[in-house]
Order: structure tokens, then C-alpha cells, then sequence
């Protein structure tokens, strides 16, 4: 279990922005990853006042503060008609729903964890993180950058009328991916796909070629070879292909 | 820190150590259902409900429980009561140490969906690990249990 000493609910981005910059201080997000760890830190910043835990859609829109819950996400009808269910499937295999009523979007992009359905899920789509220092950033170069001290507030999804699909592959249900592939056909017939647990950041690719893992890096670990996922990777792909078609 | 909140009905004023587990502060008020089974937020154990929400205690702070309503078997006694014994009938039940989590999670399902499938069910307890059995008893008493519900036994 991690520690802290002090614990402060901010009262604005700005306060919690400002926190934040020292390095032995950290921002809550539903602490289901912060918790398996050990890790003794100065003070614990609480966005939970700040109003972040709505989705809000317009006609262009998902606004989903950083706070939303994975369950949430799951239970949204607006963003899973949108995305034909994607996001209810990338996260619905995650540990259980009592962990999903905890667990935040922001934490999990924040985290850019290299087994992250939220991460994969949303990177297929036309993505935006909306940060307090950075401002808005493509959610495509968000999971490229370094950590740094800044704080996410929200994300934000285009509807451009792509078409998504989510597919996931796990040894055991509830445990983490071996790997994941979110594919989108977007309104001019181009196709993507990102593909994440491999066991590392996901990342965006054209899948227009027929050998087009080779771009990509696999790795292995006690869940798979590096090979293994290479092979499952484009099988996911052709199943969310025939899920589209 | 201070913190104001409904625990099983009855409204709460208390200090609480910032980083204090909840699962680990309700225990020391005396909710021994709430149980710690494993250390990395999947066994289920722990189940409370929070503004009506199962969650897991041992995951999330007490400080969290500023302004919400908690409610532990402590405080369901009559819903467990009446779906522990549909456990009993089927034998489903062997060392009964993840029972309250999993009666807490069940309340949870039977008050968010309606009427749900076999595979509902089975996602929706997906995240309550049992040693002991092969999850098909639990399965048999929860059936049993919402018909009689459905049926107006209950």
C-alpha cells in the first residue's frame, strides 16, 4: 500500500497544477494502480471536488473528465452507439466491476501503461488530452511523451463517424491482455488500427499492408512471447475487420 | 482529517489518518464482514457498497467516504439473510470467508440489472474469487434466488 503524509482536495486545476510540480507529490486517480505499490509520498492531490467526473456529449464530442470512472465508460449508451461498443469491450474484462466503479480514465491514460485497454481503446479513436500546462494535445502524441508533472483534465472524442472495433486476448478472464488491438475504419475508408499490451505504450499504425506488425515491437513475458502476440495481434485485427464488415 | 458520512444508516463524524485504507478504517469500526483476501484489488473481498455502488474498501481511502453513504453487510443483514440461505440450500458455501464480499456484490447486481442472463452474472461477479468451490453452486443460488425474487416469493 502507498503512503503520504498529507492529503489536500483541491480547490482548483491550478492549485493542484501547482502541487503537483513537486516531484514527491501525487495526484489520486481511483489509486487502484497507486495502491500496488509502496511508495511513500509528501502530499496526495484529490481532484474528486472539481466537477471532472461527467461525461458530456455534444453534437461534435465526448468531453470525459479525468475523474469519470471505467464503469462509466462501460455503462455510456451515447459513446458505446457511437463506437459500436468498443469502449464497453475494451474495458468490461477489467478485474471486476467493483474495481471499475474506482478506477479513472484519467489515472489510466495518465499512466500510459504498457497493458492499457483505456490507453489502446481510445488511441483508435480521433483522441485529444486536455492538459493544465500543455493544453490540448492528440492523445497520439500524448502516449509518445515523457512523464512529466503535468495534469490531465480531460479527454476529449471527436465523432468524425469512424467505425471501431476492440478486441482483446487474455489467458485468464479479468487478468491483464496479452494483447490488444482497437481498429477503426475512418469515413474515407482508411484503416488503423492501435495495438497496445504488447507488453508496451500503444501505439497507432496503418494496417493498409499485409505484414504491417512488422513496424511494431513485440515483446515477452510470463503472459506470452514476443511471437505469439505478433501472431494473435493480426488475428484480433481480422476479427474486428469481420465485426465491421 | 476529518470526515462526515452515513455508515450503515447512522451518520459519522470521525478523524482518519489521511492515507488509511477504508477497507482497514470500517474494520476498526467494528464492520468485521469487510475482509482483506488478496493484495492486489482482485479477489472482492472487501465489497462495500458506496452511494450504492459496489467497490472495492481495500483499493480506495477513507477519506473518499467524505459525504457518502457506506453501507457494509453489517447493514444488509436482512438481504443476506435471505439469499445466504439460498447458498446454503445449494452447499455453495465450503470455508465461507469470501461470502460477505460476494452477498455484497450479488445485492449490488440485483439492484443494477434487471433480470440478467447467465453470462450478466457471471461478468457481473467476475471480480469475486472463491477458493473453495467451483463457482457453479454460487451460480444455482443465485438463480434461485432472483426467481423467487421475480416470483414474489421474497
Amino acid at each position: 500500500m502507498f503512503s503520504f503524509q498529507q492529503y489536500v482536495l483541491a480547490e482548483s486545476l491550478e492549485q493542484a497544477y501547482e502541487l503537483n510540480q513537486k516531484k514527491n507529490n501525487v495526484i489520486l486517480g481511483g489509486t487502484g494502480w497507486l495502491k500496488l505499490g509502496k511508495k511513500s509520498y509528501g502530499t496526495a492531490i484529490d481532484l474528486s471536488g472539481l466537477g471532472l467526473d461527467q461525461i458530456i456529449e455534444t453534437e461534435e464530442e465526448f468531453s470525459i473528465g479525468c475523474m469519470v470512472t471505467l464503469r462509466q465508460i462501460e455503462l455510456h449508451k451515447g459513446l458505446n452507439d457511437t463506437f459500436g461498443n468498443a469502449c464497453k469491450e475494451a474495458v468490461r474484462h477489467i478485474v471486476g466491476v467493483q474495481f471499475r466503479n474506482l478506477v479513472t480514465v484519467g489515472g489510466s491514460l495518465f499512466g500510459r501503461f504498457g497493458f492499457s485497454d483505456v490507453l489502446t481503446c481510445f488511441l483508435a479513436m480521433d483522441s485529444y488530452v486536455e492538459l493544465v500546462g500543455k493544453g490540448v494535445v492528440s492523445l497520439e502524441e500524448f502516449a509518445k511523451m515523457p512523464y512529466d508533472r503535468d495534469v490531465l483534465v480531460r479527454l476529449i472524442v471527436k465523432k468524425d463517424g469512424r467505425k471501431v472495433s476492440y478486441q482483446s486476448f487474455r489467458n485468464q478472464s479479468t487478468d491483464f491482455p496479452v494483447i490488444a488491438v482497437c481498429a477503426a475504419e475512418l469515413q474515407n475508408g482508411k484503416k488503423i488500427a492501435s495495438v497496445g499490451a504488447r507488453p508496451a505504450r500503444a501505439v497507432l499504425c496503418s494496417v493498409e499492408n499485409e505484414d504491417w506488425t512488422k513496424e511494431l515491437t513485440f515483446g515477452s513475458n510470463m503472459r506470452a512471447s514476443a511471437e505469439y502476440r505478433e501472431f494473435l495481434a493480426k488475428i484480433l485485427l481480422q476479427k474486428a475487420w469481420e465485426e465491421l464488415a | 482529517m476529518k470526515i462526515k458520512f452515513r455508515l450503515n444508516g447512522k451518520m459519522v463524524t470521525d478523524e482518519v489518518v489521511a492515507d488509511t485504507p477504508l477497507l482497514e478504517y470500517l474494520r476498526s469500526k467494528g464492520c468485521y464482514s469487510v475482509k482483506r483476501g488478496c493484495e492486489t484489488s482482485n479477489c472482492g473481498l472487501c465489497t462495500v457498497l458506496m452511494d450504492g455502488k459496489p467497490v472495492l474498501s481495500c483499493t480506495t481511502l477513507a477519506v473518499r467516504a467524505d459525504g457518502k453513504e457506506i453501507l457494509t453487510l453489517e447493514g444488509l443483514q436482512k438481504e443476506a439473510e435471505e439469499f445466504g440461505g439460498f447458498l446454503a440450500d445449494q452447499g455453495a458455501d465450503q470455508c465461507g470467508f469470501c461470502n460477505p464480499g460476494f452477498i455484497m456484490n450479488v445485492i449490488a447486481m440485483t439492484k443494477e440489472l434487471e433480470d440478467p442472463t447467465e453470462e450478466e452474472i457471471k461478468e457481473y461477479l467476475a471480480g469475486n474469487l472463491c477458493r473453495c468451490t467451483g463457482y457453479q453452486g454460487h451460480l444455482r443460488a443465485i438463480q434461485a434466488y432472483l426467481e423467487a425474487k421475480q416470483g414474489g416469493i421474497l
